[in-house]
């Protein structure tokens, strides 16, 4: 099969990208007036924070205009539009907490819409910088290892005396400097770099099947061993950090990708098998995991103790109906943590079924896309590169939206771009740069042979 | 501010935020059926297959080769006067996309009348006819060299 393809004018569609950009902030605009029209607080900063914001998404655009061409038009104002989103919501939560504070005479808390916006802006800075740096993501192929540990230290950082922090049980903090982060979100970026790294380079060897055990092929069994490897890893965050999600995460994103890989059903099965296996050890072993289980099946036999959350959160999403009671017009706030692991059913009660429905529309784009960029790129650590991070996003989304709305056990993590927190906000934008990177060199005409001769000849000169 | 008019912020604010969405939708659409860079390879059914078994010390030197086995059966590779590489690797001259086929799998190279097969390296080997390729070999007409899960020969 010689490569002589037909060459079309490739049109790089970046002033589609504008023109969505352009409408996302609008969307956010629009949000933040009617929160500030129907919570009765019109404040000036508000005009500062969206005007700031919009620059910021600009200069964004501008580097994708500059350093990635041809990238994919898509996902830049997709997840743009869900961080505006999510800064409206907070910031119509920090109204309500105003408000509280108030009518209770304590002292007015501090907005938390303007500390999430400085986010905003880490997270679109380091996007710049990813997007400028890896000027080719086969580069990132180099650092397999070297992400292996950085991800694994990240993830059991928190465990550490003096900087590890517990909040509500769960040891997934770090305090430096006074600002507190959440590294296992960086870690989920630079595992996935590590696995991508590592099955590309072992997949025939993972693909061999071993026998056949009803009709189904199974792998050889020193092959199986990197696979529980990450099971165990997965396990020991649950065990000594309790975090149900990062651990439920990383081992579904593992299997993703070694199936992907390796085009196997069978390690499906296996890892569905251990994710059985230890999701009934962890129910045996620990209380926490008890409670989450119990919680999800039976809400309503304990609504003001361990189901409040989630019991609040279904009588909002029931409050919002069809078309929402309006920006500004629900009870949000009385769902604990609405602002983070709780804010799509913010958003469900105030948007309503129509709006949830057109924000998780938004997700699936963002999935489609990093899938299409995946299947388009030609090389393969960046076919496993894309859909792994593709997957990230997916399975976090699924598991946070499931778990709010009671369709699976509820378990802490953010909603991708939507929740307040910085830690999250700034591992998904490094995501979509990347993902950005890859799809510009999926789109990107191929160099025909002339233009190689002439780089050839100015080489050789 | 009044009921009405909340009513209709509250369902102007879905409508602009689905108009987005659908924006988003209709752009992803056209990107959908602009022409693809990268068209599949279809393999070129013959119609005939070519014979099983042709003359088998043929004076002739082979000037295609045809695929007979595999993903790519019918597929007919024209032969002129430089090796050919088969494997995985974009840059081979024939790419096979088969997981038991390494990247830069097998050469053909023209040696006189005879073209001759040489393993570079592979994992799982390639073969003629049931004797594995462990030396640069000669691929007769009508022989059967099998890489991966394709099999091809030499044809005048």
């Amino acid at each position: 099969m010689s490569q002589t393809l037909s060459r079309y004018r490739v049109s790089t569609r970046r002033s589609a990208e504008l023109a969505l950009l352009v409408g996302a902030w609008l969307i956010g605009v629009f949000a933040w007036i009617l929160v500030d029209a129907n919570t009765g607080d019109g404040s000036l900063g508000g005009w500062t924070s969206l005007i700031s914001a919009g620059m910021l998404l600009l200069i964004a655009h501008g580097v994708v205009r500059w350093q990635a061409p041809y990238a994919d038009p898509l996902l830049l104002p997709s997840v743009a539009a869900l961080n505006m989103l999510g800064l409206a919501m907070i910031h119509r939560l920090d109204a309500a907490d105003a408000q509280r504070a108030a009518s209770n005479g304590s002292p007015q808390p501090t907005p938390d819409v303007y500390l999430q916006l400085t986010w905003m802006l880490v997270g679109l800075v380091a996007f710049m910088l990813v997007l400028s740096f890896v000027s080719d993501h086969r580069r990132l192929q180099r650092f397999t290892f070297t992400a292996g540990f950085a991800g694994i230290a990240l993830l059991f950082l928190p465990l550490l005396p003096v900087i590890g922090n517990e909040v509500n049980g769960a040891r997934l903090w770090i305090s430096f400097l006074g600002f507190t982060f959440q590294p296992g979100e960086l870690a989920k970026v630079a595992l996935t770099i590590f696995f991508a790294g590592f099955l590309v380079t072992r997949r025939h060897s993972l693909a061999l099947v071993h026998r056949k055990i009803f009709g189904l092929g199974v792998p050889r069994a020193k092959d199986v061993g990197p696979l529980l490897l990450v099971w165990l890893a997965a396990l020991l965050v649950l065990i000594l950090e309790r975090d149900l999600g990062t651990s439920l995460l990383l081992f579904g994103l593992f299997i993703v990708m070694l199936y992907v890989a390796t085009g196997r059903r069978s390690w499906v099965i296996i890892g569905g098998l251990l994710l059985t296996v230890g999701g009934a050890l962890a129910y045996q072993a620990f209380g926490h995991v008890q409670i989450r289980f119990n919680v999800w099946l039976h809400p309503f036999d304990d609504p003001t103790g361990n189901g409040f959350q989630i019991v609040q959160s279904l009588y909002g999403l029931a409050n919002g109906g069809i078309f929402g009671t309006g920006w500004g017009q629900g009870y949000p706030q009385l769902v604990p943590f609405s602002k983070t692991d709780f804010i799509t059913s913010a958003l469900g009660e105030e948007l309503g079924l129509m709006g949830l429905i057109a924000i998780l529309l938004l997700f699936a784009i963002v999935v489609e896309r990093g899938a299409r960029a995946a299947i388009a790129t030609r090389d393969p650590f960046g076919n496993l590169l894309a859909i792994g991070l593709t997957t990230a996003i997916g399975i976090q989304t699924f598991i946070v939206v499931g778990g709010v709305t009671r369709l699976v056990p509820l378990t802490g993590l953010t909603t991708p771009f939507l929740s307040y927190g910085g830690s999250s906000l700034v591992a998904n934008y490094i995501i979509i740069a990347i993902l950005i990177r890859i799809s510009n060199a999926a789109r990107a005409p191929e160099i025909t042979d002339a233009q190689l001769v002439m780089r050839q000849e100015a080489a050789s000169q | 501010m009044s009921e009405l008019l909340l009513s209709i912020l509250r369902i102007g604010f879905l409508i602009a935020l689905w108009w987005f969405v659908l924006t988003v939708v209709s752009v992803l659409r056209r990107d959908l059926q602009a022409p693809r860079d990268a068209k599949p390879l279809t393999p070129a059914r013959t119609s005939k297959r070519p014979s099983p078994r042709p003359t088998l010390r043929s004076r002739k030197t082979a000037t295609k080769l045809v695929i007979v086995e595999g993903a790519l059966t019918g597929t007919v590779i024209p032969l002129g006067s430089v090796p050919i590489i088969i494997g995985r690797a974009p840059d081979a001259t024939v790419v096979l996309d088969d997981d038991f086929v390494s990247t830069h799998h097998a050469r053909l190279t023209p040696n006189g009348n005879h073209w001759i097969v040489e393993d570079l390296g592979s994992t799982n080997g390639t073969w003629i006819d049931r004797t594995r390729v462990s030396a640069p070999t000669v691929l007769r007409p009508g022989t059967q060299l099998r890489i991966g899960r394709t099999s091809m020969e030499l044809n005048t």
